[in-house]
């Protein structure tokens, strides 16, 4: 099992939900965050003052998939949140030991 | 008259809606979000402390007929609690009323996120009875108060009393309280723009209360002619006060495209503002031209003068000497150039033929306006800071002043701590988020 993480721009996650609803993906987890990579935050002035806004808004998708549809899930991500400018954000994917659903007690492949 | 009293009594209630809400949400969204309760309960507060010392001995010393020392203030004690005041004089009492409230409460913009609620609250009453009152005695007592006296000077709804006087105590509190912890390193942005937006228009909608209810020619006893003078110098004064405040938020956007590359929402707030301050002393002395000449010159040149604390080191958090005494300089000496004898104030200024006469008033009220309530604020400033002191912890003000002082937060946010239920809830207390 493979925990798939995702920092994205906001404005790209509907495509993003729709892509991965359409190949069967059925539950994730959205939070929204901020952060900063090679772009940088940018400048916002408020009466003559300027700030450096180090923290630009992303949202952030957590998935755990089985080891088999990794290389799918990663690729219907990086396609559907692709702009090709700075600021797309990231996608990368962790071993995860254990998943147990809590309704059930099931356990780790039954449980993803 | 019917209609003058029905039109003060409204005018009173919008002046009244300048301070709460409209004040406290044009400061509220301009400060952090861990103290914008704080800085909104500054105006609330004020509007409870300033106006019951108002009916105490407010109105006795601004505008009893017991002048004291050559016209520096009224014998506080003449008409104290409103003793031997009329019932038909009470809307003249609220109205005025309201002007030492908001003047009062505006000087809470220069030190935000900072000051204990309990040295406010003592400042309050000491800074209305030492500058305002007097200060109003003086402008608005017509022929016996010191400044309208000895300089003829024009100030219809109180540029000197109301803007310069709250601005010099904006700088004056600011210095000697002194600067935020982190003022110039941390960033420290407006949290929610939209309330200050709800707050600056609401402020201008107030203010039709402010400078159209300042009736300062027509005296209310009327007769025919007073009937007409009411028509006209308030239709002056209602198109003087709009025009200029239109061109002021131009002018502040203008400015601020120029310098910093892009015209902003709070640019068109605070020029909104910046606009009526400097109208307030002139609304009855110029026409149309005047009216828009001033509001533009005071929009461009506040949008520039707030820019200057950050070279200064001035931590005036909302800008009260920015937009407050710079503007309210402005018009009150813009006047001396503006000035028209077609205008209800009837005085020719330099650029309508009066020559340097109105000028040389304008400029001598400003200035003792400014000296007055520049000493006696340094005097009380100081008076609180040896005594009970100014400034909360600075783990407090780091934490935040809305929680250190008043023991709420303004927003549930993801990352404050909650508790649920009460603390006899049967399984202890339950602190989420204690460790996040």
């Amino acid at each position: 099992m493979k925990l798939v993480t995702a920092v994205l721009k906001p404005h790209k996650w509907e495509e993003v939900r729709e892509a991965l609803e359409t190949f069967g993906v059925t539950g994730m987890t959205v939070s929204e965050v901020s952060g900063y990579g090679r772009q940088k935050g940018h400048t916002e002035v408020y009466r003559g003052a300027e700030y450096d806004v180090a923290l630009v808004p992303k949202i952030r998708i957590d998935i755990v998939v089985d080891d088999t549809e990794v290389a799918d899930v990663t690729d219907i991500i990086v396609k559907a949140a692709q702009t090709g400018r700075i600021g797309d954000g990231k996608v990368w994917v962790s071993t995860v030991e254990r998943v147990i659903r809590v309704r059930t007690g099931e356990r780790d492949e039954a449980a993803v | 008259m019917d209609g003058y009293y029905a039109w003060m009594i409204v005018a009173t209630a919008l002046v009244l809606m300048m301070t709460t809400p409209a004040l406290a949400l044009f400061y509220g969204g301009m400060s952090r979000s861990k103290s914008v309760l704080n800085m909104m309960m500054m105006s609330y507060v004020a509007m409870a402390v300033v106006g019951l010392v108002y009916v105490l001995w407010g109105w006795s010393m601004s505008f009893g007929s017991q002048d004291q020392l050559g016209g520096l203030f009224a014998n506080p004690f003449e008409l104290f609690g409103l003793d031997g005041v009329g019932a038909g004089g009470y809307i003249a009492v609220m109205f005025q009323m309201t002007f030492a409230v908001i003047t009062a409460a505006l000087i809470s913009g220069a030190i935000a996120d900072r000051v204990k609620l309990s040295a406010w609250i003592v400042f309050l009453p000491l800074w209305v009875t030492f500058s305002y009152f007097p200060i109003a005695h003086m402008v608005w007592s017509t022929g016996v108060g010191f400044i309208s006296k000895h300089f003829a000077a024009q100030d219809y709804a109180g540029g000197t009393v109301v803007h310069i006087n709250a601005g010099v105590a904006g700088l004056v509190l600011a210095l000697v309280i002194g600067k935020r912890v982190g003022f110039g390193r941390e960033p420290m942005r407006p949290h929610n723009l939209t309330l200050t937006m709800v707050g600056a228009g609401l402020l201008w909608f107030g203010w039709y209360g402010f400078n159209v209810g300042s009736l300062v020619f027509a005296a209310g006893d009327g007769g025919p002619k007073d009937v007409a003078q009411f028509m006209t110098e308030t239709g002056v004064t209602f198109l003087n006060t709009t025009v200029a405040t239109m061109a002021a938020m131009l002018g502040w956007l203008a400015v601020e495209r120029l310098i910093h590359g892009k015209a902003t929402s709070l640019g068109a707030a605070s020029g909104i503002v910046a606009g009526l301050v400097a109208i307030t002393p002139s609304c009855g002395a110029v026409e149309l031209p005047g009216a828009i000449a001033i509001g533009a010159v005071a929009g461009g040149a506040c949008a520039w003068a707030v820019g200057l604390k950050y070279r200064l080191g001035l931590d005036d958090s909302m800008d009260v000497v920015g937009v407050h005494l710079v503007g309210g300089i402005l018009g009150t000496v813009l006047i001396g150039l503006f000035s028209s004898s077609d205008a209800p104030g009837g005085i020719d200024g330099l650029l309508y033929g009066g020559g340097l006469g109105s000028l040389g008033d304008q400029i001598a009220a400003a200035g003792f306006a400014i000296v007055w309530s520049g000493v006696v604020t340094t005097l009380i400033a100081f008076a609180i800071r040896y005594t009970i002191g100014w400034r909360i912890d600075e783990e407090d003000e780091v934490e935040g002043i809305d929680f250190a002082e008043h023991g709420e937060t303004a927003y549930d946010l993801a990352t404050s701590t909650s508790r649920f239920g009460s603390s006899s809830s049967p399984t202890g207390v339950l602190k989420e988020g204690v460790n996040a």
